[in-house]
């Protein structure tokens, strides 16, 4: 168990570990997969922004602009995802941030391509392996900027 | 008589020793067990608006149901309106919404409410649905002391695993002693709190976790009632229990024969109750619906099956089998009937309900529950030490050390690598996974609820006397302010003017402040 890791700003310098930034928006409470993910991805090398629950779109962004994050990780249980995560796409792009989102979480399979139209980077389903959560993130940020 | 299926007769209960009936409970409350009573099959529901819902619990009563169950929405849960700016998407999707007296009335009409109970899973604005109930029985001619059933009002563990609080824990408490103390005095047939392992587990404790931190929050409030000036054998004969069934059959037996016995014991002892029913850990269970698999669902089926039954041989007063579907969403109207049946079958079909505690005397079973008692022990000795000798101080303490949170996210992380690694089996997850392509036939809940839903709330807004809605809830803030004074009459009176739950809970908060959690993983 770690608080929260203070503000260090990194260069985007390729050597150095993926910042991310983990959140659930809204009154969502279930925040079992969020640290377990945070841990994994922590174990796999990445920085960690851990903000937990009752975050808003304005905060999320506030979050990555402070703490130079390269992607942001959402996760959804409480069925909000189609109107939360389409928000949370919007609210990055008009930040001009270029960081991907992925969600995690209850998103059911027709859902899915409907996030993914709406600008959504990856959607990790429940059962998704460490391994595949660790490389999705990973490949939503080289797709986003390849330089990475 | 009772008999087996082939005709040979059974004694209600088997061998020497501790009976069934006898303190302290290990195997069992009563001598005769189901015989004399079934557990209620108590079935949870909810969804969209207060309609919707309404007609979901005339299907299960019809479907041979004996007790309702609410799940309300976010929002309503979170003590929000559903106007709210985070209610957006939220309103009526995971369970029903609530917003004021008006919704509640929708809620249970046509059910007669001193004939069915009824649990009410709310927490933070437990005692706010706690009076609408009231308000809404009242105004049919039922006085609140004929109703019977449940409400959660389990504030401490959402500190510690489901995360639905509003207030603070202190005032949180304050709200759940005064609930207690009304319903003591006023309601005799009603369960002020449900003590609940339930969230703890699904937040991903072990067993032992669940029960310890159950048990120690449970005897929290047994302080507090205490200090509020209530004779313990007063009110802890209405204290109630609510546990998780998970996968692992024989833990699972133990860890509810512990319960009873490590409750009856600690009552007697430490808070020197004599009335034997303020010694019985009486619990409802519902199986695990984080062991639900979003890949080949129908599998869950035969998974909830066995939890059921290892809820049924652990001598559970009332039973929740989730739903095959429920992985995804919230279960369809067929799925729901299948896990009701699903509990019809372990009751009148396998004879597990002929004889009482027939695991007991089992040398693993018995060194199982001594194990899950072990356990416990050990954490009960921690929050001891950092409350000073007082488990409420310690669990206040556990919450603000991040104790309770800790534990838990190390007890997931620590599963979830197992299943990873494969040192644990999920069927159809981790192995198995061949034609796991099947799709499940998913209930959705459309847009049109949140927009009815706030239509509504804004013709109640329009139609109701604003002046005493504002005098009503300007009484409940005055009255908040002292300590000493009980808030459930002034909580009454507010919903009785279509108060929404959002005003009353904004009066609240003006008080007691609102609860901010420190993030941590």
């Amino acid at each position: 168990m770690s608080e929260t890791p203070g503000i260090s700003p990194l260069s985007a310098d390729h050597q150095e570990p993926l910042r991310v930034v983990l959140a659930k928006l809204g009154f969502d409470g279930h925040d079992r997969g969020l640290k377990v993910v945070a841990r994994t991805l922590r174990d796999a090398g990445m920085e960690v922004i851990y903000l937990g629950l009752r975050q808003t779109t304005d905060s999320i962004v506030a979050a990555c602009e402070q703490e130079d994050a390269d992607v942001i990780g959402l996760s959804m249980h409480n069925a909000g995802h189609l109107t939360l995560a389409p928000r949370m796409v919007q609210a990055v792009e008009e930040a001009g941030l270029g960081v991907p989102v992925v969600i995690g979480g209850i998103v059911p399979a027709e859902d899915v391509t409907v996030l993914i139209e709406a600008g959504v980077a990856v959607v990790l389903g429940p059962g998704a392996s460490t391994e595949e959560v660790v490389a999705a993130v990973r490949a939503a940020v080289a797709r986003q900027s390849p330089a990475r | 008589m009772v008999e087996t299926m082939s005709g040979i007769p059974l004694d209600p209960t088997y061998g020497d020793g501790l009976q069934p009936g006898e303190y302290p409970f290990t195997r069992g409350l009563y001598p005769t067990g189901y015989r004399s009573k079934l557990w209620t099959m108590r079935m949870f529901a909810g969804f969209g608006t207060a309609t919707d819902t309404n007609s979901r619990f005339h299907a299960l009563l019809r479907a041979g149901g004996t007790g309702l169950s609410t799940a309300f929405d976010m929002p309503t849960l979170m003590g929000r309106d559903s106007d709210h700016e985070w209610s957006v998407g939220e309103v009526g999707r995971a369970g029903v919404a609530v917003d004021t007296l008006a919704d509640m009335e929708d809620l249970f009409a046509g059910i007669e409410l001193d004939k069915v109970t009824t649990s009410m899973t709310i927490n933070g604005p437990a005692a706010i649905c706690m009076a609408m109930y009231i308000a809404v029985a009242e105004k049919s001619g039922i006085g609140r002391a004929h109703l019977g059933g449940t409400i959660q009002n389990d504030i401490l563990k959402e500190y510690q695993a489901q995360k639905e609080y509003i207030f603070p824990p202190r005032p949180s408490v304050r709200l759940v002693t005064d609930l207690i103390r009304f319903t003591t005095a006023e309601m005799p047939r009603w369960h002020p709190v449900s003590i609940s392992g339930y969230h703890i587990r699904e937040a991903g404790s072990t067993a032992a976790q669940e029960l310890a931190f159950t048990l120690a929050n449970g005897f929290a409030y047994v302080e507090a009632a205490i200090a509020a000036g209530l004779e313990v054998d007063d009110f802890a004969p209405r204290l109630s229990f609510f546990f998780n069934a998970h996968s692992d059959f024989f833990e699972e037996i133990g860890k509810f024969r512990a319960a009873r016995r490590i409750w009856a014991s600690w009552m007697k002892d430490r808070y020197g109750a004599t009335n034997p029913k303020s010694q019985m850990c009486r619990f409802h269970t519902q199986t695990a619906g984080v062991s639900l698999t979003a890949q080949q669902p129908e599998n869950n089926i035969a998974s909830v099956a066995v939890q059921a039954l290892s809820a049924v041989l652990g001598g559970t007063q009332s039973l929740h089998t989730d739903s095959y579907d429920e992985a995804l969403a919230l279960p369809t109207e067929k799925a729901a009937r299948i896990a009701l049946r699903t509990q019809q079958i372990v009751a009148h079909e396998t004879g597990a309900a002929s004889v009482v505690d027939p695991l007991g005397g089992a040398h693993f079973v018995e060194w199982m529950t001594d194990e899950m008692e072990r356990q416990a022990n050990e954490i009960f000795d921690h929050i001891d030490q950092i409350g000073r000798g007082s488990m409420l101080e310690g669990v206040y303490a556990g919450i603000d050390d991040g104790y309770f949170v800790g534990e838990i996210a190390d007890a997931a992380y620590r599963f979830e690598r197992e299943v990873n690694a494969g040192r644990r089996i999920i069927v159809g997850v981790n192995e198995f996974t061949e034609n796991d392509d099947d799709e499940a036939n998913l209930l959705s809940i459309g847009h049109a609820t949140e927009e009815m839903q706030i239509k509504r709330l804004d013709q109640i807004r329009s139609d109701r006397n604003d002046d005493a809605v504002r005098a009503s809830l300007a009484a409940l803030v005055e009255a908040a302010g002292q300590p000493d004074i009980n808030l459930m009459p002034s909580i009454i009176d507010a919903v009785q003017t279509y108060a929404t739950e959002g005003e009353i809970v904004a009066a609240l908060e003006s008080v007691f402040g609102t609860y901010v959690e420190t993030a941590m993983v």
